[in-house]
């Protein structure tokens, strides 16, 4: 009886793990389909959809806007988020509380919401949609995520440090530099790739929020779909997929390998 | 190397005064010890010192400089913590030479500084290490090199033995004090552990509830304590109610139900004010217990702490209950044996009533 409760248990969740990863999969697979319509059975081995991507520039375009998109994102969130964690954690003022749920709220609020208030705002103050203003936006998304993993490593330093390094001459911004900052690093690259990651797959708040005749990666692939659906989108998953897990992985090998080294 | 001084000093952290008008002397070169329970405001008083706090009023007055308003980073202060606060993602040679940096040191010196302070602490050739190699004694070495080596004016020591274990404590304690002898700095030492502050002092400061109980060398303090909280807190002591039978020249006649009349030296009165209220003050250690029959008052052994050569007595005079630490010389008494307590009234002290301490 027991042991079929858990046979049982064993399925559905093998069965959960298939339906999530299995569109994945038949994404990666189809890139490499040398037919003109996605679909199975697989007619052979070809890479010719990524060399149609390669020479779209419609796809190349997006693809560098995206990229410059997610990288400016992750450095102002995460210079952002620094700040705020160091003002958070070592130094005590009032409306300290407030100020947290403040930066931490842009996670909770639904995500149209926030593009559609920022839009309003901005057509309030008569400001044109541009670059800057999405990237601003991409920021405020990325912001919380940075916040929450910065802080929770920040807490866990020690004042010790900052404060040996202080009475051992450093100013308060070498001690910053030279102790917080190192001790700190992990968390901060985290915190960017999370950032770099958030901006790159975002379309919610992108559809809002771009100016008109640019496109993101993801804004280019629901843009695309509308007509039908190529197997360019396949290759371009499969490129997206690269990125948005190959880097996070990568990044945990370095720092794996550079945690070795020193020990 | 340089004398501290706290004038009046005073720290509140909102409603609570951590402590209260602290005017106390740290000679130059001597070892001095902020003893207390924990919460009496010795770390506070430390990290005033330091510049980690600032204080709510008063001065510090380092070599004769008032320094409450020099930022931490230029006070030239060498600070070793409890928890060692070594730079984990710094090699030890790094952590002793980062001091160093900001001291116009040339590159050559450095190097020197860095092995003679290594010498000192009697740990050469751990440079390139990093903290996490090194056990918890050792880290502590390193983070006594690394902050004697930059010549502070003040070494300041928070609890820096408390994270070891027993008996790496008390090596550690005679070392540090040689080390502190042999270069000479005026020390702060802060610890909850009163043989520590007992061995190593040149002088102690005891605190309670943001107050300074009471100054003075280890002997004075555990000899002639000022107050109940002195007396208690360091070493095992009895307390009994005692009235004021007569005043000579010499000494307070205390007359308690226990142990009659006891003449307590005048130099053991210190603190007794003049009413006609006291508490006589007995070290454990300085009651007596002879077999029964002998000369002295009558007690019974509630229960015995046997401690190899030495055995604690939890004993029973009437409704009093006494504690007695004596040597074993042969058998210890066994519980609910009847004896005879002796006392010194030499090692006896009067106290005034708690609460009336001058």
């Amino acid at each position: 009886m027991q042991s079929q409760v858990w046979s049982l248990l064993k399925i559905y969740t093998v069965m959960v793990y298939v339906f999530m990863f299995a569109p994945i999969v038949v994404v990666l697979i189809l890139a490499f389909n040398a037919s003109q319509f996605g679909g199975f059975p697989i007619e052979g081995f070809s890479l010719r959809w990524f060399r149609a991507l390669a020479e779209n520039e419609a796809i190349i375009r997006a693809l560098r806007t995206s990229l410059l998109l997610g990288v400016l994102t992750a450095l102002i969130a995460t210079t952002l988020g620094i700040l705020a964690c160091m003002a958070l954690v070592r130094y005590q003022f009032r409306g300290k509380n407030l100020i947290t749920t403040f930066l931490i709220s842009p996670v909770l609020v639904p995500e149209t919401v926030l593009a559609v208030g920022l839009l309003i705002f901005l057509r309030w103050v008569h400001v044109p949609r541009s670059f800057a203003l999405l990237l601003l936006g991409h920021s405020i998304i990325a912001l919380p995520f940075v916040v929450l993993v910065v802080q929770a490593r920040l807490i866990g330093i020690r004042r010790d440090y900052e404060e040996a390094a202080r009475s051992l001459g450093a100013s308060p911004l070498q001690t910053f530099f030279q102790i917080t900052l190192p001790l700190l690093m992990p968390a901060v690259f985290a915190g960017a790739l999370f950032a770099f990651t958030i901006s790159f797959d975002n379309i919610t708040a992108t559809i809002f929020w771009r100016p008109s005749g640019m496109e993101t990666v993801p804004t280019q692939i629901f843009g695309m779909l509308r007509h039908s659906v190529s197997p360019e989108i396949n290759a371009l998953g499969f490129v997206m997929i690269c990125i948005t897990v190959g880097l996070p992985l990568l990044a945990g090998g370095l720092a794996r390998y550079f945690m070795r080294r020193k020990i | 190397m340089a004398r501290v001084e706290l004038k009046k000093l005073r720290k509140s952290f909102g409603m609570v005064e951590a402590v209260r008008e602290a005017d106390v002397a740290f000679e130059e070169g001597s070892f001095n010890t902020l003893l207390g329970p924990s919460g009496c405001g010795k770390t506070t008083i430390l990290r005033m010192v330091s510049g980690l706090e600032t204080p709510s009023s008063g001065d510090i007055l380092i070599g004769g400089r008032r320094i409450n308003d020099v930022p931490i980073h230029k006070r030239n202060l060498g600070l070793v913590f409890q928890n060692y606060a070594l730079f984990p993602h710094r090699t030890i040679g790094e952590n002793i030479a980062f001091g160093l940096k900001y001291r116009n040191v040339s590159k050559a010196d450095v190097a020197r500084k860095i092995r003679e302070s290594l010498d000192i602490v009697r740990l050469p050739g751990v440079e390139d290490r990093y903290p996490s190699q090194l056990s918890g004694g050792q880290q502590q070495r390193i983070a006594l090199a690394r902050a004697i080596v930059i010549e502070p004016d003040v070494l300041l020591l928070d609890e820096p033995l408390s994270a070891l274990d027993a008996n790496l404590r008390g090596e550690m304690r005679v070392e540090l004090k040689a080390i502190q002898d042999r270069i000479g700095v005026t020390s702060i030492f802060v610890t909850h552990d009163q043989s520590e502050a007992l061995a190593m002092s040149d002088k102690i400061i005891v605190m309670s509830a943001g107050r300074i109980e009471q100054i003075g060398t280890p002997e004075e303090v555990y000899n002639r304590p000022l107050s109940e909280f002195v007396a208690s807190f360091l070493g095992t002591s009895n307390l009994l109610d005692a009235r004021v039978a007569a005043r000579t020249n010499e000494a307070v006649v205390l007359e308690t139900p226990e142990f009659g009349q006891t003449p307590v030296p005048l130099s053991h009165a210190a603190s007794l004010g003049e009413g006609p209220q006291a508490r006589l003050m007995i070290r454990a250690d300085k009651l007596t217990l002879v077999p029964r029959g002998g000369e002295g008052t009558e007690a019974v052994v509630q229960n015995v702490d046997y401690q190899g050569q030495l055995a604690r007595y939890f004993l029973r005079v009437g409704e009093t209950e006494l504690q007695a630490m004596n040597m074993i010389d042969g058998m210890p008494f066994g519980v609910g044996e009847t004896v005879a307590l002796r006392l010194n009234p030499d090692a006896c002290v009067a106290l005034p009533m708690s609460g009336a301490a001058s």
